[in-house]
C-alpha cells in the first residue's frame, strides 16, 4: 500500500507556494535565495512523484529522476553564481537588502 | 559569334577606365584604346556579318535572363542587323575621333580622367542602346546616355550655368522618357513581349492591318515618339540642346551632334513595322520633323555664339531625319543620320578648334579673318559647311536630297512639308555660311594683343581631317542613284525596312528626270543661301546691322529664340515651383507627411513613457509581475481546457 500521488503533489504545492511568498515578501537576499531553492526542490518533489506514479510492476519510469538530477546541477551552478553576486553586493553596499538594489531601471 | 567578345570588350574596358586615374598617358591609353578596340571589333563584326546568309539576320545573342515577373520576361540580349551595323560604325568611328580630339582639347583640364571616364561610359551606353535586342535593354542605354549627357554638360560644375544646363537637359528629356516608358509598357500589354523580333513577328503573323483610326498601335508609336522628341531635341522639347553647349566642345560633337541625339531617330527607324501600321503617327513624326527643321533653322540665323548656331543646326538636321522617317524614307533618315554624324561632328570639332585658337572666345562677332591663321581648321570646316548645305559632291547633298525627294514624291509625300523642308535647307545654307564668313573672313574683330591665335596641335587636327574626308565621300554610297544606278546604302538597309515598305501606299515611280530636277533645286537652295550670306556678311560691314534694324521686331523675336524659354518658364516652371512650395512643401510635406511621421513617433514615446514606469528596478516587484503573469496564464489555460470538456 503506497501513498497516493496527490499527497506528494499537495506537499510540493505547499512548498512551492511558501517559496513564492518568501521570494516576494522577504527583503534579505539570502532568504530570497533560499526561497528559490525551496521552489526548485518543490518542483523536484513533483517530478519524482509523477515518475513514481507512472511506474508499473514491470516497468520502472526514471524520467522524473533524470530531470531532478538536471535541476540539481543547474541549482548548484546557480548557487555558485548567485552567491558570488551576493558577496559582491555585500562588499559594495554593506547591505543585503534587495530593495536598495534598484539601479537597473529606466 | 563575335558578340560576346564585343560586349565583354566594351564592358571590361569601360569598367577599367573608371578605375583609371594614375596618369594622363594611362588615361589616354585606356580611353582611346577601349574605343579603338571596340571600333575594331565592330569592323570585324561587319566583316563576319557580311558573310552571313540573309535568313540568319538579325543575329541575336542572349546573355542571361534579366528579369521575370509573371508573364513578363526580359533578357539581357544583344542583336545585330544592318541598322545596328550602321549605328555601330557611326558611334564607334566618330566616338574614336572625338576621343582623339579630346586629348588635345582637354589637355589642360585638371579633371582629365573624369572627362574620359564619362566619355567612355557614354560610348558604352550608346552601344547598349544600339545593340539591345529588346526595348528594355535599349531603354537602359537610353537612360544611360542621358545620364552621361547630364554629367558631361555639367562637366565644369563650378560654373552655375553649366550645372543648370545639365539639369535642364536631364529634366527636359525626362518628360519624353516618361512617354517612352509608358510606350514600353503598352507594347508589353499588347504584344506580351518587349523583344523587337517578337513584336515584329507578332505583327507579321497576325497580319495586323494598317490602323487608320487612333488605336493602340498609334498610341504606342506616339508614346515612343515622345521619348524620341525629348532625346532628339525636337519641338517642343528642344530647349535643352542649345543650353547643352555649356559642356566641353568634344562632348557637344559626340553626344549632342553625332550620336546621342540621333537615338530618337534610331528608335523610330527600329520600330518601323509599328510606325508603318499607323499613318497618323507617321504624319505626326513628319510634321514635327519638318516644322522643327524649319523653325530651328530660323533661330540659327540670328545666333552669335558659334556653338549655339551649330546646336540649332543640329536640331534642324534632326528634324530632317524625322521628316524622312515620317514620310517612310527610313533609309534616307538613317543615311542623313550617318552623314550628319560626320559633318556635324566635324563642325563641332572644328568649332572647338576655333575656340581653342581664340583662347575660349565663342562669340562670332569677336572673330573674323581667321582663315590665314588657322588654315587646316578653316578648310575642314568649310568642307563640313559645304556638306551640310547640300552642295555636291559632299555627303550632305546625297542624304538631304533623298529626304527632300521622299517628302515630295515618297509613299507618304506631303507637299507642304516638302516646302518647309526646302525652305529649311535654304536657311541652313545661309546660317552656315554666315558662320563661316563671320568666323574666317572679313575684318579682324578681335584684339590681337590679348588673343594669341594659334593653330591647334596635330592631335586635334588629325580627327578633323579624317572627318572632312568622311564628310566628302560619306555620301557616295548613294551617288550611282543620280544616273539611275543602285543606291548601295538603301540596298544594305533594305531588309530592316522591307516589312514596312510593303505596307506603304503604292505609288507610281516618278520619272527619274524629275528627281534630277529636284536635286538641282536642292543644290540651288544651297547656293542661294550661300549667296545671301555672302551678300550680307562679306560686303559692307554695316549691312548686317542695318538689316537687323530694318527687320526690327522679327529680328528680336528670332534672336530671342522666340522666347520659348521664357514662355516655358512662365507657363510651366513658375506654377510648378509655386505649387511645390505652397502646396507640396507647406501643406503636403510639412502638414501631412511630417505630421503623420512625427505623430507616430509622439504616440510611441507617450506609450513608452507610461510603460517604463513599470520598470522600477525593484527585483521583487518584477517577481510579483512574473507570478501574476504565471497565475493568469495558468488560469487562462485551465479555462480553455475547461471549455473543451
Amino acid at each position: 500500500m503506497s501513498i497516493p500521488v496527490s499527497y506528494y503533489l499537495a506537499l510540493s504545492g505547499v512548498l512551492f507556494g511558501l517559496g513564492v511568498v518568501a521570494f516576494v515578501f522577504k527583503r534579505n537576499i539570502i532568504t530570497i535565495f533560499m526561497a528559490i531553492e525551496l521552489m526548485l526542490n518543490a518542483v523536484n518533489l513533483a517530478f519524482v512523484a509523477f515518475s513514481r506514479a507512472h511506474s508499473t510492476a514491470g516497468h520502472v519510469a526514471l524520467d522524473g529522476q533524470v530531470f531532478v538530477f538536471f535541476v540539481i546541477v543547474v541549482a548548484a551552478a546557480e548557487a555558485a553564481v548567485g552567491l558570488a553576486i551576493v558577496l559582491a553586493l555585500a562588499h559594495t553596499r554593506q547591505s543585503l537588502n534587495v530593495d536598495r538594489v534598484n539601479l537597473l531601471k529606466f | 559569334m563575335l558578340l560576346p567578345l564585343l560586349g565583354s570588350a566594351v564592358n571590361g574596358l569601360v569598367g577599367a577606365s573608371i578605375r583609371e586615374r594614375w596618369s594622363k598617358s594611362a588615361v589616354n591609353a585606356t580611353a582611346i584604346g577601349s574605343v579603338a578596340l571596340s571600333f575594331i571589333c565592330v569592323c570585324e563584326a561587319v566583316r563576319e556579318f557580311s558573310q552571313l546568309a540573309a535568313d540568319q539576320i538579325p543575329v541575336i545573342h542572349s546573355y542571361f535572363t534579366w528579369m521575370v515577373a509573371g508573364p513578363f520576361r526580359a533578357d539581357f540580349s544583344l542583336q545585330v542587323d544592318q541598322l545596328t551595323i550602321v549605328m555601330l560604325l557611326v558611334v564607334t568611328g566618330v566616338g574614336l575621333l572625338v576621343h582623339i580630339f579630346s586629348i588635345g582639347y582637354m589637355a589642360h583640364d585638371p579633371s582629365y580622367y573624369r572627362f574620359f571616364c564619362y566619355l567612355n561610359l557614354f560610348v558604352f551606353f550608346m552601344l547598349t542602346l544600339v545593340l539591345g535586342s529588346n526595348l528594355l535593354v535599349t531603354f537602359v542605354g537610353w537612360e544611360g546616355v542621358g545620364l552621361c549627357s547630364y554629367l558631361l554638360i555639367g562637366f565644369w560644375f563650378l560654373k552655375k550655368s553649366a550645372t543648370d544646363a545639365g539639369k535642364k537637359a536631364f529634366i527636359t528629356t525626362r518628360i519624353g522618357d516618361m512617354g517612352f516608358m509608358v510606350g514600353i509598357l503598352l507594347v508589353f500589354a499588347t504584344f506580351h513581349t518587349v523583344e523587337y523580333a517578337g513584336i515584329f513577328q507578332t505583327l507579321a503573323q497576325n497580319n495586323t492591318p494598317v490602323e487608320n483610326h487612333f488605336g493602340v498601335i498609334t498610341a504606342i508609336c506616339l508614346l515612343l515618339f515622345a521619348g524620341a522628341i525629348g532625346k532628339s531635341a525636337q519641338l517642343p522639347l528642344y530647349v535643352w540642346l542649345p543650353d547643352a553647349m555649356e559642356g566641353p566642345t568634344p562632348v557637344s560633337a559626340l553626344i549632342h551632334a553625332a550620336t546621342m541625339v540621333t537615338a530618337g531617330v534610331y528608335i523610330v527607324a527600329r520600330m518601323n513595322p509599328l510606325f508603318a501600321r499607323s499613318p497618323i503617327a507617321m504624319l505626326v513624326v513628319a510634321i514635327v520633323g519638318a516644322v522643327t527643321a524649319f523653325y530651328a533653322a530660323t533661330i540659327g540665323m540670328a545666333q552669335t555664339d558659334i556653338k549655339k548656331v551649330l546646336a540649332y543646326s543640329t536640331i534642324s538636321q534632326l528634324g530632317y531625319m524625322f521628316l524622312a522617317c515620317g514620310v517612310g524614307a527610313y533609309t534616307a533618315g538613317i543615311f542623313h543620320l550617318m552623314t550628319h554624324a560626320f559633318f556635324k561632328g566635324l563642325l563641332f570639332l572644328a568649332a572647338g578648334s576655333v575656340i581653342h585658337a581664340m583662347g575660349g572666345e565663342q562669340d562670332m562677332l569677336k572673330m573674323g579673318g581667321l582663315w590665314k591663321k588657322i588654315p587646316v581648321t578653316a578648310w575642314t570646316m568649310l568642307i563640313a559647311t559645304l556638306a551640310i548645305a547640300g552642295i555636291p559632291p559632299f555627303a550632305g547633298f546625297f542624304s538631304k536630297d533623298e529626304i527632300l525627294w521622299a517628302a515630295y514624291s515618297g509613299p507618304y509625300a506631303n507637299k507642304a512639308l516638302w516646302a518647309l523642308a526646302f525652305a529649311g535647307a535654304l536657311l541652313t545654307s545661309f546660317y552656315m555660311f554666315r558662320l563661316i564668313f563671320l568666323t574666317f573672313f572679313g575684318r579682324q574683330r578681335y584684339d590681337e594683343h590679348h588673343v594669341h591665335v594659334h593653330e591647334s596641335p596635330w592631335i586635334m587636327l588629325a580627327p578633323l581631317c579624317v572627318l572632312a574626308l568622311l564628310s566628302t565621300v560619306g555620301g557616295w554610297f548613294a551617288a550611282p542613284k543620280l544616273w539611275d544606278g543602285p543606291d548601295y546604302f538603301a540596298n544594305f538597309l533594305k531588309p530592316v525596312f522591307s516589312g514596312s515598305t510593303a505596307l506603304a501606299p503604292q505609288i507610281l515611280e516618278p520619272a527619274h528626270a524629275l528627281e534630277l530636277y529636284f536635286s538641282g533645286f536642292a543644290v540651288l537652295a544651297g547656293v542661294i543661301g550661300l549667296a545671301i550670306a555672302w551678300f550680307i556678311y562679306l560686303g559692307d560691314p554695316e549691312r548686317p546691322k542695318r538689316l537687323a534694324k530694318s527687320l526690327g521686331g522679327l529680328y528680336k523675336l528670332v534672336y530671342g529664340k522666340y522666347f520659348v524659354d521664357e514662355i516655358y518658364g512662365a507657363l510651366i516652371i513658375k506654377p510648378l515651383i509655386w505649387g511645390s512650395e505652397h502646396i507640396l512643401w507647406h501643406v503636403v510635406d510639412e502638414g501631412m507627411i511630417d505630421g503623420t511621421v512625427n505623430g507616430a513617433a509622439d504616440a510611441a514615446r507617450a506609450a513608452g513613457g507610461q510603460a517604463r514606469k513599470l520598470q522600477s528596478g525593484n527585483a521583487r516587484s518584477y517577481a510579483t509581475w512574473v507570478i501574476i503573469g504565471a497565475v493568469g496564464f495558468t488560469a487562462l489555460l485551465l479555462g480553455i481546457l475547461g471549455m473543451r470538456h
